[in-house]
């Protein structure tokens, strides 16, 4: 399962350490609909990521993270500039990322392995074999999925009979079945209680340790952001921009008690500081 | 749960049973007349002496329903699908196919006659076009209702939308498409009876015509009965098939908690 390097990097020299970049956006920007009904997601935005990074995307809500996870997966063009991804401009095709929502999408009508398996329907080299090694190496290779992230035995169960939390860490091995190099998240745990969601930063830091993809996490929560990510991308209110791209160097494993250690709390009061600034401005901006 | 089936049940033909003795006994204390209400013992007694007459015409009315059924069956999933994918196509075609719905049925039966002369041919038709209706509403809306967050998720991997409609779209829209068999087989039944009524000498419809001629009241009231009967049943197949094949969407009772 462990992901292979990918041939295509030309390892060109990054800003940081020898890793290949996995994502690269020049000057990119979106702007929704025409004239004067235009409206700007996202302004100039140069971001470089490198393979096997765990970046996080926070800031006001509506400021167009979201638009460069749908810019990165190719649901979303450019409307000036280039996206860059593994190697390949993202424009003609969708890149066979694995993605997560907040919403865990499961179909009703089949059993949690069969929903993991979904992907392996339709991402080559898996589509072709699909009919042949369902019932076998495919089922196994959700199983063992499952079990990383505690849900040994519930494959055969249906959706219905799971809770939100169950649910949510079939999404995430629904988004890595294929074996994507690249993990897109969109709020993937908005919608759970504390507990439960403290319990699955865990167990996606664990899945990120033993896979190691590179993922973009789009977040409301810097603790979340601070826990999970090695860089962590601050951006202004609408239309987005990067305000602030900073390390996050706290060792790993990382546990939840660390959360609440002073060198953590500082770097949320940072995080915060720029977000509640992004925000002011914006309202100055717009009243 | 199943004890509680068994007793729905009963309450169900306790309830039929009530109904026929309330009518035989209010019958028999009025003293109604065989020429404005007959007794349902009057009418069951017909329909036993009639059977060997009235079969053919059931099996006429049966094929002519389920001919027209199948052909509307086919053309409401083509149309549904083609409307429920598209957006642009569904709020394009939505006003005409409301208009076309709005027609009542009876009225088409004399053009259908025109152009195909009397008999089977009209009756296959206005079952169809009565039918079809309820299958398309019920596709497209099963359609649109994808989670859009599914079809990025599908489409982030590089899904087709054909890839989408099969995996997502079509299971999903199962249940709805089951509901609207039940519906639809319904309204091919009225659609084909009420054919035969008008320009037909075959089938269910025609005997009660000629029987309410001739005055035998009873034998038009078995009619009503023998298409009481083959409506409850093809609602009852249909029932059954939509419980085999989308128990997903009706088993939500027993969620197990963590």
């Amino acid at each position: 399962m462990r992901m292979q390097p990918n041939a295509q990097f030309d390892g060109q020299p990054v800003s940081e350490g020898a890793a290949a970049t996995a994502i690269e956006l020049s000057e990119a920007s979106v702007t929704f609909g025409r004239g004067d009904r235009a409206v700007p997601a996202l302004s100039t935005t140069t971001l470089k990521i490198a393979d096997g990074e765990f970046v996080a995307l926070v800031g006001p809500s509506g400021c167009g993270k979201s638009t460069i996870l749908r810019l990165v997966s190719g649901l979303v063009q450019p409307t000036s500039g280039v996206v860059i991804v593994g190697g390949r401009e993202v424009a003609a095709r969708a890149m066979r990322v694995g993605m997560a929502f907040q919403n865990p999408t499961m179909l009703p009508w089949m059993t949690i392995e069969r929903n993991i398996m979904l992907p392996l329907k339709i991402v080559e080299p898996f589509r072709s074999n699909f009919r042949k090694l369902r019932k076998t190496e495919f089922r196994d290779k959700a199983n063992a999925l499952l079990e990383q992230v505690g849900l040994k035995g519930f494959g055969s169960r249906y959706p219905w009979q799971l809770s939100g939390g169950m649910l949510q860490r079939a999404n995430l091995c629904r988004a890595l079945i294929h074996e994507p190099r690249m993990l897109l998240l969109d709020e993937p745990f908005g919608a759970l209680d504390q507990f439960t969601r403290e319990e699955l930063w865990t167990i996606l830091q664990t899945l990120w340790m033993t896979h190691k993809p590179t993922v973009l996490l789009v977040t409301h929560d810097l603790r979340e952001a601070g826990f999970l990510a090695s860089r962590i991308c601050v951006m202004s209110a609408r239309p987005g921009r990067i305000l602030d791209d900073s390390r996050v160097e706290f060792a790993r494993p990382r546990t939840v008690a660390m959360t609440f250690e002073p060198e953590f709390v500082a770097l949320n009061q940072k995080l915060r500081t720029f977000i509640e600034d992004a925000r002011s401005a914006a309202e100055q901006g717009t009243g | 749960m199943f004890g509680i089936d068994i007793r729905q049940k009963a309450w169900s033909a306790g309830l039929i049973l009530l109904f026929f003795v309330a009518w035989e006994l209010f019958c028999l204390m009025t003293g109604m007349s065989d020429l404005v209400l007959p007794r349902p013992s009057q009418v069951f007694l017909t329909l036993y002496q009639r059977f060997p007459v009235l079969w053919p015409h059931i099996v006429q009315t049966l094929a002519t329903t389920m001919f027209g059924f199948v052909l509307g069956v086919a053309l409401g999933v083509a149309l549904g699908a083609i409307i429920g994918v598209s957006k642009t196509a569904y709020d394009t075609c939505y006003p005409l196919l409301i208009g076309f719905s709005s027609i009542p049925k009876v009225a088409v039966v004399p053009i259908f006659v025109l152009w195909f002369g009397s008999g089977t041919v009209p009756a296959v038709l206005t079952a169809l076009s009565i039918c079809f209706f309820p299958i398309v509403v019920n596709i497209a809306t099963g359609l649109a209702t994808t989670e859009p967050e599914l079809e990025d998720v599908l489409k982030a991997l590089g899904a087709s939308k054909l890839d989408i409609l099969w995996n997502v779209g079509l299971p999903r829209t199962m249940p709805f498409f089951f509901a609207s068999l039940k519906v639809a087989i319904s309204y091919a039944f009225v659609g084909a009876v009420l054919s035969e009524t008008v320009a037909s000498n075959r089938g269910i419809g025609n005997v009660m015509m000629t029987a309410s001629s001739n005055f035998n009241v009873p034998l038009v009231f078995a009619g009503l009965f023998v298409l009481a009967a083959l409506g409850v049943a093809l609602y009852v197949v249909f029932s059954l098939i939509e419980g085999r094949v989308t128990g997903w969407a009706t088993r939500k009772n027993d969620v197990i908690a963590t």
